[in-house]
């Protein structure tokens, strides 16, 4: 090992209360990821690889086991601090984007920024830096209802990088997505992974976790399989040629 | 986030909604603007009443004979003159409340000018008259103690009796006018003081020195007072100590035994007055319980409105808190987005009811009074009414579990 891993799972146990019925989620998951691999989570609905995507990305606490991040023990954490960590830590990617309507694509990139007391000045430049990096220079103050699905992800993915987090967590990033976009997304995240950004995609898409560098596979609250592969190159299909292909190479 | 930055974004989460936002306002818009019409209404009215107190004279008492009876009739106030001339120079040097007081007698006469006639009042008094009822000459001079030590024949004229006599505009200072065809020479105008509450006029009046006014208009007793006397006490907290000081001393000068009846009788002006303001007290405390209940109706439509915008943004609260928003994040924004929506509806009824008192006043004649405390209470405590109302939406906010939020549909 090069360097410690940066997301160390330790038995991890996440076990709902519903009523009378207990819901085993996570049945003791161990797991760690090292800095810049490109991981795809994959299993069934019900798998647990929600809730283990909801426990590494620090929105929910395990209810027994460690959670290092960065090598910090974050498995018990108030909600101001977990909060703190998911600012400066980890950027999101979600299914539907989840991107502010009526408010344009560099105020939505913006808005870690804003809670972490970054002046105005600082915001825009990192903000604006950060739209670039996906491709949208010129997108800056259109509204989410003026851009494409692929735009908007990007968007998304923009603001997941503005705060220049150790993890990118993305769950189904191409759920909404067309075959094409998805390609798109898929080799912005390997960019990412290159830039020794770590990404944790989960999705059920079996074509998708391909472009992948490595692939954990869920299945009833316990890793099923955990198998590293050459990931599969994200190469845009004709006629679109330009900047993301080029960048996927 | 600071605070620019929250309400930045609750500006722009209120201007989303634009209709829904104004209506939402609309409770605190008509609770605020109808408070401020009316206080100002309200005040204006009182201050009027406090006018036509002042220009009766500032804390003013009055002093007057007792009755006469004869076979049974009771003759009414001053029917018979108890009170002497000893007794007012002891109101004046032994009653420390006493800021003034005067001798006031009175006559009902014909005035003659050259040309003119009027049948006006004629009043016999002493310089402190003026002091106690604060009436400044306009034009000339007012008397002095020794025009009426000497007796001299001169007068002072209110503004009415002057237009009567001379006509508008003119100047009678140094002219002659006949009071009983006796020459009395103005020495001066008094300002005007305009009408009583009952309407009388005030400026309807000739004033001569008193030893003037025995002599010559109406004779009697040398030694006892065939009027009034006018006191006026220190300030407005002392009148009725002031009444019941005179009460003592005149009690004691005119030997009256424990038990026995006044020969005199004291009219305290200032308790008119201040029963007065009562009424204009209950009035305001009426708009008060008015403005309470509008306040309550407000801020429940803000809370009910608040609660809406909480469940339609649950997504976007699990986005913000997913990025980094603590709850006391959530917490604030909603809440300064109550306390914007309640602040922006006191400014609009605030506005509102200003222009509202100002139209009332200029249709009707009505005096008004704008009052700045009141207008910044009222934006406060609509201020005080969001924070209040949104906090119970704010907390639910801020309460919302991120995971569940963002899977929200």
């Amino acid at each position: 090992m090069r360097q410690p891993p940066l997301v160390v799972l330790d038995n991890v146990v996440k076990t709902y209360v519903m009523g009378d019925v207990e819901v085993h989620a996570l049945r003791g998951v161990s797991l760690s990821v090292q800095q810049g691999e490109f991981t795809a989570i994959m299993g069934a609905s019900g798998s647990g690889k929600s809730t283990l995507m909801n426990i590494v990305g620090c929105l929910d606490k395990p209810t027994s086991g460690r959670y290092l991040l960065d090598g910090q023990e974050v498995s018990q954490l108030s909600t101001d601090k977990l909060a703190e960590v998911r600012n400066r830590t980890i950027g999101f990617v979600f299914q539907s984007f989840n991107l502010l309507s009526r408010t344009d694509a560099l105020e939505n990139v913006e808005l870690p920024l804003l809670y972490a007391g970054v002046g105005t000045a600082e915001r825009h430049r990192r903000a604006s830096e950060s739209l670039a990096k996906v491709g949208l220079a010129d997108r800056l103050h259109h509204h989410p209802n003026q851009m494409s699905g692929g735009q908007q992800q990007r968007v998304a993915i923009a603001r997941a990088l503005v705060s220049q987090p150790r993890v990118i967590l993305a769950d189904e990033p191409t759920g909404n997505l067309d075959s094409r976009t998805s390609v798109e997304v898929m080799s912005l995240f390997q960019e990412l992974g290159r830039a020794g950004i770590t990404v944790v995609l989960v999705t059920h898409e079996p074509d998708i976790a391909q472009y992948a560098s490595r692939v954990v596979v869920m299945r009833d609250g316990k890793v099923l399989s955990d198998t590293t592969q050459a990931p599969r190159a994200a190469v845009l299909p004709p006629p679109q040629a330009g900047k993301e292909e080029e960048a996927a190479r | 986030m600071s605070w620019l930055q929250t309400l930045r974004v609750a500006v722009r989460a209120l201007t989303r909604n634009k209709l829904r936002s104004f209506l939402t306002t609309l409770g605190m818009v008509i609770g605020v603007s109808a408070v401020i019409a009316m206080v100002a209404i309200g005040d204006g009215a009182k201050a009027r009443v406090e006018a036509a107190f002042a220009a009766m004279g500032s804390n003013m008492l009055i002093v007057l004979p007792g009755t006469s009876t004869s076979g049974g009739a009771m003759g009414g106030f001053g029917s018979m003159p108890t009170l002497t001339w000893d007794d007012l120079k002891a109101i004046q040097t032994e009653v420390p409340t006493v800021r003034a007081a005067a001798a006031q007698l009175r006559s009902s006469a014909q005035v003659m000018s050259e040309d003119q006639n009027w049948t006006t009042s004629v009043f016999g008094t002493t310089p402190e008259y003026f002091q106690i009822r604060t009436w400044p000459a306009a034009h000339g001079e007012l008397f002095s103690q020794s025009d009426v030590d000497g007796g001299t024949k001169v007068a002072v004229i209110g503004q009415t009796v002057a237009d009567k006599l001379f006509g508008p505009s003119s100047n009678p200072v140094g002219q002659v006018v006949r009071v009983k065809n006796i020459p009395f020479v103005v020495t001066g105008v008094l300002a005007k003081k305009g009408q009583s509450q009952w309407g009388q006029d005030y400026d309807d009046i000739v004033i001569v020195p008193v030893s003037t006014f025995q002599q010559k208009i109406q004779g009697g007793l040398k030694n006892v007072i065939a009027g009034s006397i006018a006191v006026s006490a220190t300030g407005a907290d002392t009148t009725a100590r002031a009444e019941t000081q005179i009460r003592g001393l005149l009690r004691d000068r005119h030997r009256l035994a424990q038990g026995a009846d006044d020969d005199f009788s004291i009219r305290n002006l200032s308790e008119i007055a201040s029963a007065q303001q009562e009424g204009t007290r209950t009035l305001t405390t009426l708009l008060a319980a008015i403005a309470a209940v509008s306040l309550l109706v407000g801020g429940i439509g803000i809370m009910n409105i608040m609660l809406v915008s909480v469940t339609e943004r649950t997504r976007e609260i699990g986005l913000r808190m997913a990025v980094g928003a603590k709850p006391s994040d959530i917490r604030l924004q909603f809440l300064v987005e109550a306390l914007a929506l309640a602040v922006m509806g006191g400014l609009i009824g605030v506005a509102l009811g200003l222009a509202g008192a100002w139209r009332l006043a200029t249709s009707f004649g009505w005096e008004v009074l704008y009052r700045p405390d009141v207008v910044a209470i009222a934006v406060v405590f609509s201020g005080l009414v969001g924070v209040v109302f949104g906090l119970y939406p704010a907390h639910k906010a801020s309460q919302l579990d991120p995971i569940q939020a963002l899977r929200f549909e």
